[in-house]
């Protein structure tokens, strides 16, 4: 039997080299945690996450919700004092999941994400009226109401477009990213 | 004359038309025409980065490839397009394997991209291109006694690109002060707005905007200048549901940094966009009308 990679390992092999330091020269300082701006509704801070997965505890991140929350907004990944790109890391974690397809079911993050995926390879551009259901679904009550406001106030000041976009030189598109990925149907 | 590529990104279209024509009505003040792009496609925003890399890349790359062949450099008005293009055309410059993967797809639309342009965000074309200085001579309506808070939010800013200042940048000030207007205090103004969370983790998101509204208020501004389609919907759209959760009570006009500048240089509302806001920026009229102005 081969030598299979640690779960550490294996999320390192998920980012891009030129970003930043390796995971396992993380200190532990907990800069991260005490600037990121969502820890407040994470499971587990960042700066946990990242020991976590130093110490292979794969089960327990993928579990928890902390790089779903994410908003990648870089403030730790520039504050860092080992300059490790936490932010990056995050991203790798959640490429992790959607591909062993291991996230929780409640978590709207992965299907929005699968969904503005589907509609830029259909089309070439982002369409809001098309995405709205992957996170819409799980609103309750009170939030959907919220949000069909929202969207019928901006639908009458004429912000969100009728009909959906696309680009000219579609076929080109399509077999430039089949190049890269499978696109899965018939597109 | 200066000419850029100008890739505006699907939110100008028109949840952000108001940023698009703002954008090309002040730079053309100043002899610089944004030339859109032809063809361009979506980004992504980060929503490929969480599925492939090299996919997120070689969208981005496209873009790229359709400035270079122009031979002009690429201007984004959002930040978040900004970021992608700026980090995708420095890794293909150095790093020869993606850029051969990159290069392998993009034949597929008889294309090529070299790393031969440069990025910027569209305040860059402001503050380096045209320069505060050159800005001040063209000011027609000083916005005196308007407080603006300037929000840069996270992508301008982060990732660090080139030696910039990612922990007190003063260029959204001084923009703001050009406009004879008083830049806020604003404490909060490199922190996130919560993006896409907005939609995947409401409650979050929510409380973030939040926080931003709060620290704009708590210190005196009359509005909130972005300079990202994003940012500006976040902080305005959802500037009614914030009210209903926490029990607020924010009237606070969010309009882009365009917007404001158009003022300034003397445009008419009517050809910045304003009048499409939910949150309504009449008050900033009346702050500016007692004076001499308009
Ligand atoms: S800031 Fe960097 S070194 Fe400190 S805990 Fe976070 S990841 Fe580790
Ligand atoms: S990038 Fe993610 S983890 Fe880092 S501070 Fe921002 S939200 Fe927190
Ligand atoms: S970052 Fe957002 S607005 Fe800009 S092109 Fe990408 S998806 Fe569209
Ligand atoms: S401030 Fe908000 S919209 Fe702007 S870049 Fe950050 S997350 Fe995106």
């Amino acid at each position: 039997m081969a030598l299979k990679p640690s779960f550490s390992t294996e999320i390192s092999n998920l980012l891009y080299a030129a970003h930043g330091s390796p995971i396992n020269s993380c200190i532990q300082c907990g800069t991260c945690s005490g600037t990121c701006p969502v820890a407040n509704y994470m499971d587990q801070s960042p700066r946990r996450l990242i020991g976590m997965i130093n110490a292979d505890l794969k089960d327990d991140v993928i579990d928890c919700n902390t790089y779903w929350f994410c908003a990648s907004c870089y403030h730790c990944t520039v504050r860092c004092p080992a300059d490790i790109d936490i932010a990056g890391v995050m991203y790798a974690v959640k490429r992790y999941s959607i591909w062993h397809k291991t996230y929780g079911e409640d978590l709207v993050g992965p299907q929005f994400s699968e969904a503005f995926v589907k509609t830029i390879v259909r089309s070439g551009r982002s369409y809001e009226p098309l995405l709205a259901p992957s996170y819409m679904t799980h609103f309750g009550p009170k939030e959907f109401f919220q949000e069909v406001v929202t969207a019928s106030k901006m639908m009458l000041k004429g912000r969100i477009p009728v009909l959906p976009p696309r680009i000219k030189r579609l076929d080109n598109f399509k077999n430039m990213i089949r190049k890269i990925i499978p696109l899965g149907e018939s597109s | 004359m200066k000419k850029f590529a100008y890739f505006p990104g699907c939110s100008l279209e028109k949840m952000a038309s108001s940023y698009h024509k703002s954008a090309l009505e002040t730079t053309e003040v100043f002899d610089i025409k944004l030339q859109e792009l032809d063809d361009w496609n979506c980004c992504g925003a980060t929503t490929y980065f969480h599925v492939d890399q090299l996919l997120a890349y070689t969208l981005v790359a496209r873009n790229l490839a359709l400035a270079e062949k122009e031979g002009l450099d690429l201007v984004a008005p959002c930040s978040a397009c900004y970021k992608n293009a700026y980090f995708t055309n420095e890794y293909v410059k150095e790093d020869p394997d993606l850029a051969e993967h990159i290069n392998f797809a993009l034949e597929e639309d008889d294309l090529q991209f070299n790393g031969n342009i440069e990025v910027h965000h569209l305040i860059d074309v402001f503050v380096n291109d045209v320069g505060v200085g050159k800005l001040k001579e063209q000011v027609k309506n000083p916005l005196k006694g308007l407080k603006i808070a300037p929000y840069y939010g996270c992508q301008i800013v982060r990732p660090r690109k080139n030696g910039e200042d990612v922990e007190d940048p003063q260029y959204f000030e001084d923009i703001i002060s050009a406009m004879g207007a008083e830049p806020a205090n604003f404490p909060e103004r490199l922190r996130c707005c919560g993006g896409s969370l907005i939609m995947t983790s409401r409650v979050a998101a929510l409380d973030m905007v939040r926080i931003l509204l709060q620290s704009a208020e708590n210190n005196g501004a009359h509005v909130i200048a972005t300079a990202c389609p994003l940012c500006q919907v976040n902080l305005e759209c959802y500037q009614a549901t914030v009210n209903e959760e926490f029990g607020t009570d924010f009237k606070m006009p969010i309009l882009y940094f365009t917007q404001l500048l158009g003022l300034a240089l003397g445009i008419s509302p009517k050809k910045l966009g304003i009048g499409i806001e939910l949150v309504s920026a009449t008050p900033i009229f009346s702050k500016l009308l007692p004076k001499e102005v308009k």
